[in-house]
C-alpha cells in the first residue's frame, strides 16, 4: 500500500490518472452517439484501421507524435469512406467491404511496423500505453475532449432528431449530410485521441460500453451522453486504482472495468435489467 | 398568441373559400439510370385527404419524398399557394413509415411531440409557455396524453403512428405528407387513424399519403392520385379506383374484397 501512495506522489502517475479521467469521459460522452446510431461494429472496424496510418507516418515522417495522430486520423477516415464507396459501386455490402478494408489495412500495417523494428510500439498502439503518453498527447486529448463534448452539447436538440429520424430531421431544415460525416469525423477524432490510453482493440469497449450501459439504466437520450461520460470517466479513474496493486495492465483493465459496470446494469437495472424485466413485463400484460 | 408561422385555415373543410392549392405538374425523379417518376401532375387544396396509390415500385414513396424535400427532382415544378413548395418548409410535415423507425431509441412519447417544435425553437431558445401549449394540445388532439410518458418502444402500432401525427400537430404543419401510415394496424387502429386524419384535414390542414390498399381507400381517403410512374387518374376516390383506372395501374382486374 505504502508503495502505491508513494506511486501516486510521482507526477506521472498523477497525470496517467488525470488522463484515464478525461479521456474516460470524453469517450463515454462520444459513446452515445455510436449507441444511438446503432454504429458499434462499424466504429470496431475502424479503430483497428489506424495501425496503417500509424505505421505509414512513421515510415515517411518518423516518430513525431502530431504526424502518427494526423496518419490515424487519416487512414480511419479512408478506411470508413473507401468502404462506403466500395459498396456503393459493386455487390459487395457494408459489412464485408469494410471488415475486408480493415484486415487488410490492418495486415499492412503490421508488416511495416515489424519491418521498422517497432515490435515493442505495437503493443502500445494495440493495447494502449497510458504512463507513456507524453505532453502532446495528452493535449491532443483534452483539445479533441473538448471540441466533442462542446459541439455535441450546443447542437444536442438538432442531433437528436438527427439520430432518431433523419428523414424528419431534413424536412426540419437540419443539414443531415453535414451532421452525418462530422459525428463520423468526430468519432475518430475522439478514437485517435484515446489511442495512448487503450489502443486501437480495446478503444471500442471505452466507445461502446458507457452509454449501452446508460442505455440499460434510462429512458432519456441526453442523459446516455452525460452519463456515458460519468460511467467512462469514474470507471477509468477506479480501473487506475485498480490495475496498479493488481499489477494488471491498465488499459485492459479499463476495459473490465467497463465490461463488468455493463454486465451489472444488464442484470441489475431497475428498468431494463434482466433480474426486474419480468415483473414490468407482467404489468405490461395487465394493463 | 399566434405565430407566423400559424396559418392553418383552421376549419376550413372542403368547400371552404381561399383554401390552399397545391399543385404539382410535369415533376420527374430519375435515380442514377432508374426513372422513378415522370410527368406527375395533379392538384389539390387543403381540406382534402389524399391517397397515393399504385403498385409497387411505381414512385408513390418518392413523390412523398420529393414533396417533403428529401430528393431533388429533375424537372417539374411543385407549387403551395402560388410559391415554390421547397420554399415553405415550415409548411410541411413528414410522418415516415412506422417501419423504418428505430422504435428502441430512448425517448417518451412527449419529447417525441417536443422535437416538432425545433424549427420555431432553432439550437438553444427556451421553450416557451406556448411552445408547451401546442406540444399539450397535440398530444390532447391524438389522444396521447395519458401516455405521453411512456417510452415509445411501449406504444401499439396505432399509438406509435399517432405519436409522429402529434409531432407534425406540433410542427404546426399546413401539409401533412405520411408514408403507409396505415401499414401493419389491425382494423380498430386503421379506423381511428382514418378518422383522426380526417378531422385533422377538416381542420384546415392537407393530408396527403402513400396507401396500397384498395379495398378500403374510398373509406379513408376523399382523394386519391393513381400512379404508376407517371399519373394515370386524379379526382375524388371512388372516381379515380375504376375498373378500367386500376387495370391500368396495376394490370390486373380488380375484385373488390380481395386484398391487392
Amino acid at each position: 500500500m505504502n508503495e502505491f501512495l508513494q506511486f501516486l506522489a510521482e507526477p506521472i502517475a498523477q497525470r496517467s490518472l488525470w488522463a484515464c479521467g478525461v479521456i474516460g469521459f470524453s469517450n463515454g460522452f462520444v459513446s452515445a452517439l455510436v449507441v444511438l446510431r446503432k454504429s458499434s461494429l462499424q466504429i470496431g472496424t475502424i479503430s483497428c484501421a489506424l495501425l496503417p496510418g500509424i505505421a505509414l507516418a512513421i515510415l515517411l515522417f518518423g516518430l513525431a507524435q502530431l504526424s502518427i495522430l494526423a496518419g490515424a486520423v487519416i487512414a480511419g477516415l479512408l478506411v470508413g469512406l473507401g468502404s462506403l464507396f466500395l459498396s456503393r459501386t459493386s455487390r459487395i455490402d457494408h459489412d464485408a467491404a469494410l471488415s475486408i478494408l480493415h484486415a487488410t489495412a490492418f495486415a499492412v500495417g503490421y508488416i511495416i511496423l515489424i519491418r521498422l523494428g517497432l515490435q515493442q510500439k505495437v503493443d502500445d498502439w494495440l493495447f494502449g500505453n497510458i504512463m507513456s503518453m507524453g505532453n502532446t498527447d495528452l493535449w491532443i486529448s483534452y483539445v479533441v475532449s473538448a471540441i466533442a463534448i462542446l459541439s455535441i452539447t450546443a447542437l444536442n436538440r438538432p442531433l437528436l432528431i438527427y439520430l432518431f429520424d433523419p428523414r424528419a430531421a431534413a424536412t426540419m431544415g437540419i443539414p443531415t449530410r453535414l451532421f452525418s460525416y462530422g459525428i463520423f469525423t468526430l468519432i475518430i477524432l475522439v478514437l485517435v485521441s484515446s489511442l495512448q490510453a487503450v489502443g486501437a482493440f480495446l478503444t471500442l469497449g471505452l466507445l461502446v460500453a458507457p452509454a449501452a450501459t446508460m442505455y440499460l439504466l434510462t429512458d432519456k437520450a441526453s442523459a446516455l451522453f452525460w452519463g456515458g461520460g460519468l460511467i467512462g470517466g469514474l470507471g477509468s479513474i477506479a480501473a487506475f486504482f485498480l490495475s496498479y496493486p493488481l499489477g494488471w495492465h491498465l488499459g485492459a483493465t479499463i476495459i473490465v472495468v467497463m465490461g463488468s459496470l455493463f454486465l451489472l446494469a444488464y442484470v441489475f437495472s431497475p428498468s431494463h435489467g434482466l433480474l426486474f424485466r419480468h415483473k414490468l413485463q407482467n404489468r405490461k400484460n395487465k394493463a | 398568441m399566434v405565430t407566423e408561422h400559424d396559418h392553418i385555415c383552421w376549419g376550413g373543410g372542403i368547400h371552404h373559400h381561399g383554401g390552399h392549392a397545391l399543385s404539382v405538374s410535369g415533376l420527374y425523379v430519375r435515380y442514377r439510370d432508374v426513372e422513378a417518376l415522370q410527368d406527375i401532375c395533379f392538384s389539390t387544396h387543403c381540406g382534402h385527404t389524399v391517397a397515393l396509390m399504385g403498385p409497387n415500385g411505381a414512385g408513390k414513396s418518392t413523390l412523398i419524398h420529393a414533396m417533403a424535400g428529401l430528393i431533388r427532382p429533375q424537372a417539374g415544378s411543385m407549387q403551395w399557394n402560388g410559391q415554390d413548395l421547397r420554399q415553405t418548409r415550415h409548411e410541411i410535415a413528414f410522418v415516415p413509415q412506422r417501419s423504418t423507425v428505430n422504435w428502441q431509441f430512448p425517448i417518451t412519447v412527449r419529447h417525441l411531440v417536443e422535437m416538432g417544435r425545433y424549427p420555431n425553437l432553432g439550437l438553444w431558445k427556451k421553450a416557451s409557455e406556448h411552445d408547451h401549449h401546442i406540444v399539450s394540445k397535440a398530444l390532447e388532439t391524438l389522444k396521447l396524453t395519458d401516455l405521453q410518458h411512456r417510452r415509445i418502444s411501449e406504444l401499439s402500432g396505432g399509438q406509435q403512428q399517432r405519436a409522429f401525427l402529434a409531432r407534425a400537430l406540433a410542427q404546426e404543419a399546413h401539409i401533412l405528407l405520411l408514408d403507409e401510415p396505415f401499414t401493419g394496424l389491425d382494423v380498430p387502429g386503421m379506423e381511428s387513424l382514418g378518422k383522426q386524419l380526417r378531422e385533422l384535414a377538416a381542420e384546415g390542414r392537407l393530408i396527403i399519403a402513400s396507401h396500397h390498399n384498395l379495398n378500403n381507400a374510398a373509406d379513408l381517403f376523399d382523394q386519391t392520385l393513381l400512379l404508376n410512374k407517371t399519373s394515370i387518374a386524379f379526382g375524388p376516390t371512388r372516381d379515380v379506383l375504376t375498373g378500367e383506372n386500376i387495370f391500368r395501374a396495376f394490370g390486373f382486374h380488380h375484385t373488390p374484397g380481395i386484398q391487392a
